[in-house]
């Protein structure tokens, strides 16, 4: 079942066209995964995407590169941000308050794998730029939903963690579509590689139909 | 106005019109000995007397009372405001409230509620919420948009202001609160001079009486008070002293008012006399004019003469003064430097105008001085703590070297245009001098207010804000014409709140 699709469209903002000639499609149950050059395009289409979807009534969960993390509020409380659709404006005067106990869990049990139990009520200016990541993470497995749109969720983690982060947000989402630098962990984690390079997508197939020296023309 | 205007250029251009205005400015004491005077002065001061306790304990807490309440009810009104601030209505609203000073809101108040509680908290809450609403809505804005931009899309208004904004501009916006705390306390301390039961009251009183000793410890207690703030108000206890404050306020005492005021003074009062008298709006012009031409004029003229004199000497205390406060310059001296600067700043200009009335007697001097002395211990107080701040080679030189060579020329630019900004404050506290029997506007407005002629108050107030806003837009014109230096904002961290130390 097709979630999105783009049939030669040019995609920018405000006039300023980034993306030419865009054709692509998101089906439920993959993962797309975007390579290319900082500045080639990625986060254009990672927006053009999400407003697609959620403009089709998906539910869609958001971990933006700069996180957008509210520095004053504690790791719990930015998770539970990830909901606030789902509930009243009371209901949520009262989260922010005081978390029921019940939506605390529910935090904590992402907030564990994440390795954040132990900063949970610390506000987030107080963390390492690693965990200002995850707790961005965190938001939106929180939130859930249909589709994971993430731009370089891993780019501030070591290797290790990096993996079991996408086993995670695997584990979560029906449909994702990530931004990565690391190619190792692009090819182990897409069901599609999507090449971005000088404001085209030159390449989208799955990991085993693209050669290294496909992947390094990207980056020439 | 050319494009480009130079920081020295723009001082020059000032002090050039501050010296050309002072012919014009009736600066003498005549029939006054101020020496015997200062010396009366001089030594009840220097031998306060607490004896009167019970009356300086009552007008401290009065002070405070309505400080707390004018300000909290102006920063809840200001909080509601700020996130319509796209809308002009709001907008105009703001500029309409804090154009008028506390003491002309406190005027036309007492005209409707009498010398009551109510009177006095709502002269605070209304120009501070016209304050507050600017100040909240730019904070708003210079917030980071990002957290409220990842919401998820059908996410409320309110949630997406409290989670997502708030908590952003908190530590801002409590900061600015307390500021305005301190602000408040001058507002509440002044209002007693016409008549309500704050400190100024008490001062006048133990003035008219001669009690010198008991108007210094009143005065030193105020000092104190102001100093301590950022000790005893703690935001977190706010309800509690709210609580304690509206409690002490509601128990105070004040004289009953005939019912029916308020409809009268918005159908009868403020009309316009020839439209009262049925004259029809033939008479309206004629009227204006006479408004205009016969008080408007005189007191604008006046108020123009001592406020830019006092601009310029406001400047050149600051700029001469903040190296008193730097340790390196300064060295020992800087402790009595930084006391003589927060005394200066704790006073409001009205209240240092009045204690120099007692000595000079009535003449535009008292005015031009306490403004000078208020608002340069301000300016030059930030400009120390910057001064303070700056990176130095570890064998810069030390003193007047120091602050010649190395932090007046980095400091000049900010020194411009902290002065630039305080432009509109002192044009607007210069209009209330007048209410101490100095020509400016403000004698006009009271005049008119004790005539019972509100209309004629009501155009006269017109005419003091189109004054401060033209001060006001000439400032911002003056400042981005001078390039580079970082703006002065309302939000400035320099206009945190005194700190002890």
């Amino acid at each position: 079942m097709t979630l999105a699709a783009f049939q030669g469209e040019t995609l920018g903002y405000g006039g300023a066209a980034v993306l030419r000639g865009v054709t692509l499609t998101l089906d439920r149950g993959e993962r797309l995964v975007l390579l290319g050059r900082s500045g080639a395009g990625k986060t254009t289409l990672l927006n053009a995407l999400y407003d697609r979807l959620t403009g089709a009534g998906l539910r869609v969960a958001l971990a933006p590169q700069d996180h957008a993390l509210v520095p004053q509020l504690s790791v719990t409380k930015n998770a539970l941000m990830g909901r606030l659709d789902d509930h009243g404006a009371l209901r949520n005067l009262w989260t922010l308050l005081h978390p029921p106990a019940r939506d605390r869990a529910e935090v904590r049990a992402l907030l564990d794998p994440l390795g954040l139990s132990a900063q949970a009520d610390r506000p987030v200016e107080a963390l390492s730029g690693g965990q200002r990541q995850r707790t961005a993470l965190a938001r939106a497995l929180y939130r859930g939903g249909e589709v994971l749109i993430a731009d370089e969720p891993v780019s501030a983690v070591d290797e290790t963690q990096a993996v079991a982060l996408l086993e995670m947000m695997r584990a979560h989402f029906p449909a994702s579509v990530l931004a990565l630098h690391d190619v190792e962990l692009a090819r182990s984690f897409a069901t599609r590689l999507v090449g971005i390079r000088a404001g085209r997508i030159v390449l989208d197939a799955p990991p085993g139909a693209v050669s290294p020296a496909a992947i390094e023309a990207l980056y020439a | 106005m050319p494009e480009r205007l130079s920081r020295p250029a723009v001082a020059l251009i000032f002090a050039a019109l501050g010296l050309a205005l002072v012919p014009f400015a009736d600066l003498g004491w005549a029939g006054h000995d101020p020496w015997a005077a200062l010396m009366r002065m001089a030594r009840g001061f220097l031998a306060p007397d607490f004896g009167a306790i019970e009356e300086i304990g009552t007008a401290l807490v009065s002070t405070v009372a309505f400080a707390l309440c004018g300000v909290a009810v102006g920063a809840l009104a200001g909080l509601a405001l700020a996130p319509f601030w796209a809308s002009a209505l709001v907008r105009g609203l703001s500029v309409a409230l804090r154009s008028v000073h506390e003491l002309f809101w406190a005027l036309l108040l007492m005209q409707v509620l009498g010398i009551s509680p109510a009177a006095g908290v709502l002269a605070i809450a209304l120009p501070y919420a016209g304050i507050f609403a600017k100040v909240f809505a730019e904070q708003i804005e210079e917030a980071d948009p990002r957290p409220a931009q990842v919401l998820p899309p059908g996410t409320d208004l309110l949630s997406r202001f409290l989670w997502a904004r708030l908590p952003l501009i908190w530590p801002a916006m409590r900061s600015y609160v307390l500021y305005r705390v301190e602000c408040g306390l001058r507002s509440s301390a002044v209002l007693g001079f016409i008549g309500l039961p704050t400190l100024g009251f008490q001062l006048d009183t133990f003035f008219r009486q001669g009690d010198y000793g008991a108007a210094s410890a009143i005065m030193i207690l105020y000092v104190l008070l102001i100093a301590t703030i950022p000790l005893w108000l703690r935001l977190r206890a706010a309800v509690l002293w709210l609580a304690g404050a509206a409690a002490w306020l509601a128990m105070l005492d004040h004289p009953p008012m005939g019912s029916g005021a308020l409809w009268r003074f918005l159908t009868v009062d403020i009309v316009p006399a020839p439209l009262r008298r049925g004259e029809g709006p033939d008479g309206l012009l004629p009227w204006l004019g006479d408004i205009l031409w016969t008080q408007g004029l005189p007191g604008a003229w006046a108020t123009i003469v001592v406020g830019q004199i006092a601009l310029v000497l406001t400047g050149a205390i600051a700029f001469a003064g903040f190296g008193l406060v730097v340790g390196r310059v300064a060295g020992r001296a800087r402790l009595l430097g930084h006391l003589g600067l927060v005394v200066l700043r704790s006073f409001p200009e009205y209240m240092l105008a009045y204690l120099f009335l007692q000595v000079f007697g009535p003449s535009m001097l008292p005015a031009i001085l306490a403004l000078a002395l208020h608002n340069g211990a301000i300016i030059g107080h930030l400009l120390g703590r910057e001064a303070e701040a700056i990176p130095l080679r570890r064998d810069a030189p030390q003193g007047v070297t120091l602050w010649a060579w190395e932090l007046a020329p980095r400091l000049f630019g900010r020194f411009v245009a902290l002065c630039l900004y305080r432009w509109e404050i002192i044009l607007r506290e210069t209009a209330v001098m007048g209410l101490l029997g100095i020509a400016t506007l403000g004698f006009f407005i009271d005049s008119a207010v004790a005539e019972l002629r509100l209309d004629r108050a009501l155009v006269l107030l017109v005419v003091t804000g189109a004054i401060t806003a033209g001060a006001d837009a000439a400032s911002r014109a003056v400042r981005s014409r001078m390039g580079a230096v970082r703006e002065v904002s309302t939000l400035d961290r320099a206009l945190k709140p005194l700190e002890t130390g």
